[in-house]
């Protein structure tokens, strides 16, 4: 059972501004059903430009109504200008606090307030679009939203990235490009994850060469493939080349060459050599694809 | 607040019967039951009696029993046990919908060279019988697959794969632990090879568990240090949870009849009405071929951690396949096996209930359920006024 504070709770079961408004100056939607939450922000003005009413609809778990909640009350009598600088955090500390596995939901609710505010400027003709690069496909997560949640609530491992934008939860393909992503916000901070020096410090045969790659690929990149019913094998290795081949979803998958090269080359390196670098196999590539079993 | 437990398919209430059973093996009768003197001993005979009971249960021999530490255990000791007998066969036949003891289990045996095959499901959730057939060969060490899912409560026809698996050459085991107690069993008239059970699923304590073992079913001890368990499950035994188990047996071979008849009026009940007052409301599994205890509901639009909340002001205990719930952020593996559409996996709660249920309960449930979907349809955006 998730820890959740009173303030929370008192929001979930007595949820304030429920509804949409009816010609509203501003609306911002997103999440999706598939997700499993999302949230209808819709809010008015007053002839000075402050926010007089806002109400919410929301699809979600008890913290994402609660988080929904108290956003329109927290944005009431504010400037638009002011209403935009409320981060997550600030969200989440009105709450009293969230569960850090919830906290996504309080960048859900972040996330509708600038889309309402957008779509109030740009004359209620924009709906909100994701800016920058996609980078967790899974959950349609861009690069600039995840360097948003790193920046808001100054984060430094992948699985924070997860918890806050959802982003790497899902088949875990993109978790070496939210390393990176870290990397470059965070400097030395997030050095742990990438910066390690391979946890063997001697001098590899061949053979234990081989074999540590085929334990890493195992233990360290099987499992996340598996849980989107992919999977990787590997070829062959000749000298610091590592020849993989990708199986089921992850073959059909358009981003392989991008991503999960990346992420299988920055495990290996981190595992086993720095030296090492990863090419698919073209040949078993083409090959009918081998589901699980 | 009155409880109102439909959750029994996570753990049950233990028997007044089987606590009282029990209560002299702490301070009393705490002796080891391997001493020579007969203040040991006298808890000794208690176990075999405790043995006696649970294969009467099962429809087996005495012999034929291995006490572990819960149902986990006893589907890990099953699967790894199995394949260390067998160091020549080096794939493993499951399905989707297993619970993780199993599944996890033999993904990680996946992990070492082992082929695992998982067997899909259709969307009532029953296996796809056609690609068991075609997966079994020489090379297959064992087949493990569930009697009943836990969370669907969909039944299995393990008896045919039993049959089918022994007519390869091959190895049989089943999870067993949502089963014992509400299905009558047989084994010594069925080709099951290996069968798991947990004891607090019936009305025993946590802590326990069976492992059922065939005679000339090669398995590898799994816990070495001793000769208790015929040496395959080394340790001293948990005499209160073996004691309590027995009892919780012997009540369920009594009454499994009657009370299966009960249980399930009560949750025809209660799903029936549930899915005539909520609209956009639907069963998840095969209606047909189900537990008597199990309902699994999706409600469109609404999210399940959500709904369990509402239902736990009012004192109802449930759960749901919604990804909130789990700490995840995919909603369950076996509702998506079964190509439940994630919106309607994420609206999922799941009622099982027990013999100490009572028809006010499901009155009182049915009264405040539509009123806890309405409520949550009122603040979903999907839901048009």
């Amino acid at each position: 059972m998730w820890e959740y504070t009173d303030k929370v709770k008192d929001h979930f079961f007595n949820p304030h501004n429920v509804g949409e408004i009816e010609e509203p100056d501003g609306v911002g939607e997103v999440g999706s059903l598939a997700c499993g939450d999302a949230l209808k922000l819709t809010f008015k003005l007053d002839k000075n430009g402050k926010i007089k009413d806002a109400k919410f609809k929301t699809f979600g778990c008890a913290s994402a109504i609660a988080t929904s909640s108290v956003l329109t009350e927290m944005i009431k009598g504010l400037t638009l200008d002011e209403a935009a600088k409320i981060t997550n955090r600030d969200i989440a500390d009105y709450l009293g606090g969230l569960p850090e596995q919830k906290m996504h939901c309080s960048v859900m609710g972040r996330e509708a307030l600038e889309a309402a505010i957008e779509n109030y400027r740009t004359g209620g003709k924009k709906k909100h679009e994701l800016e920058g690069n996609v980078v967790c496909t899974c959950f349609g997560v861009t690069d600039k939203e995840i360097e948003r949640v790193i920046r808001d609530n100054d984060l430094t491992t992948v699985e924070q990235v997860t918890n806050y934008c959802k982003a790497g939860g899902g088949c875990g393909g993109c978790q070496g490009q939210i390393e990176k992503i870290i990397e470059k916000i965070q400097g030395d901070k997030a050095g742990q994850l990438t910066e390690t020096p391979p946890r063997w410090a001697g001098r590899l045969t061949n053979i234990q060469k081989i074999q540590l790659i085929q334990q890493t690929i195992n233990e360290q990149i099987r499992p996340a493939l598996r849980a989107h019913g992919g999977d990787i094998e590997l070829i062959d290795v000749e000298g610091d080349k590592v020849i993989v081949a990708f199986r089921g979803m992850c073959a059909q998958c358009r981003l392989t060459e991008f991503t999960m090269k990346e992420v299988v080359e920055a495990k290996l390196r981190e595992f086993v050599s720095k030296d090492l670098f990863v090419e698919e196999d073209k040949e078993s590539a083409k090959e009918p694809h081998n589901h699980r079993g | 607040m009155k409880t109102i437990y439909f959750d029994n398919n996570a753990t049950t209430k233990v028997a007044d019967e089987v606590f009282e059973e029990i209560k002299p093996y702490f301070c009393e009768l705490y002796g080891n039951p391997s001493s020579m003197h007969t203040f040991g001993g006298q808890v000794g005979i208690k176990i075999r009696e405790a043995r006696e009971k649970a294969a009467a249960l099962l429809g087996c021999d005495p012999a034929e029993i291995i006490f572990t530490g819960c149902g986990t255990e006893s589907d890990n000791a099953a699967i790894n046990g199995v394949l260390a007998a067998v160091p020549n066969k080096r794939k493993i036949i499951t399905s989707r919908v297993e619970h993780p003891a199993v599944l996890s289990t033999c993904r990680e045996l996946g992990n070492h060279g082992y082929t695992v095959v998982e067997l899909g499901v259709d969307k009532q959730g029953r296996l796809d019988w056609g690609e068991l057939e075609k997966q079994i060969d020489d090379d297959t060490a064992l087949v493990t697959v569930m009697y009943a899912n836990n969370e669907t409560g969909v039944v299995f026809p393990v008896e045919q794969i039993a049959e089918l698996v022994k007519s390869k050459g091959s190895v049989f085991h089943t999870d067993a632990v949502q089963v014992v107690g509400k299905i009558p069993l047989n084994l010594s008239k069925s080709n099951i090879d290996l069968l798991s059970l947990s004891g607090h699923k019936l009305h025993a304590p946590k802590g326990v568990g069976v492992l059922y073992v065939r005679k000339g079913t090669r398995l590898a001890p799994f816990m070495l240090g001793g000769h208790q368990e015929a040496g395959k499950r080394a340790g001293t035994e948990n005499a209160p949870g073996i004691v309590g188990l027995g009892v919780a047996c012997e009540l369920a071979a009594k009454n499994i009849t009657e009370e299966n008849e009960k249980v399930k009026f009560l949750r025809d009940k209660l799903e029936n009405a549930i899915l005539e007052e909520c609209p956009d409301s639907m069963l998840n599994g095969d209606k047909e071929n189900r537990l008597p205890n199990t309902s699994n509901i999706s409600f469109e639009f609404i999210e399940g951690e959500a709904i369990l909340l509402m239902l736990d002001k009012f004192g109802i205990c449930a759960s749901s396949g919604s990804a909130c719930t789990s700490g995840s952020l995919e909603p369950s593996h076996v509702l998506r096996a079964m190509g439940v559409p994630f919106t309607a996996a994420h609206g999922s709660i799941r009622f099982s209930l027990s013999r100490y249920n009572t028809e006010q309960e499901v009155d009182y449930t049915i009264e405040k359920m539509p009123e806890i979907v309405n409520r949550l349809r009122e603040l979903s955006p999907f839901v048009a006024k």
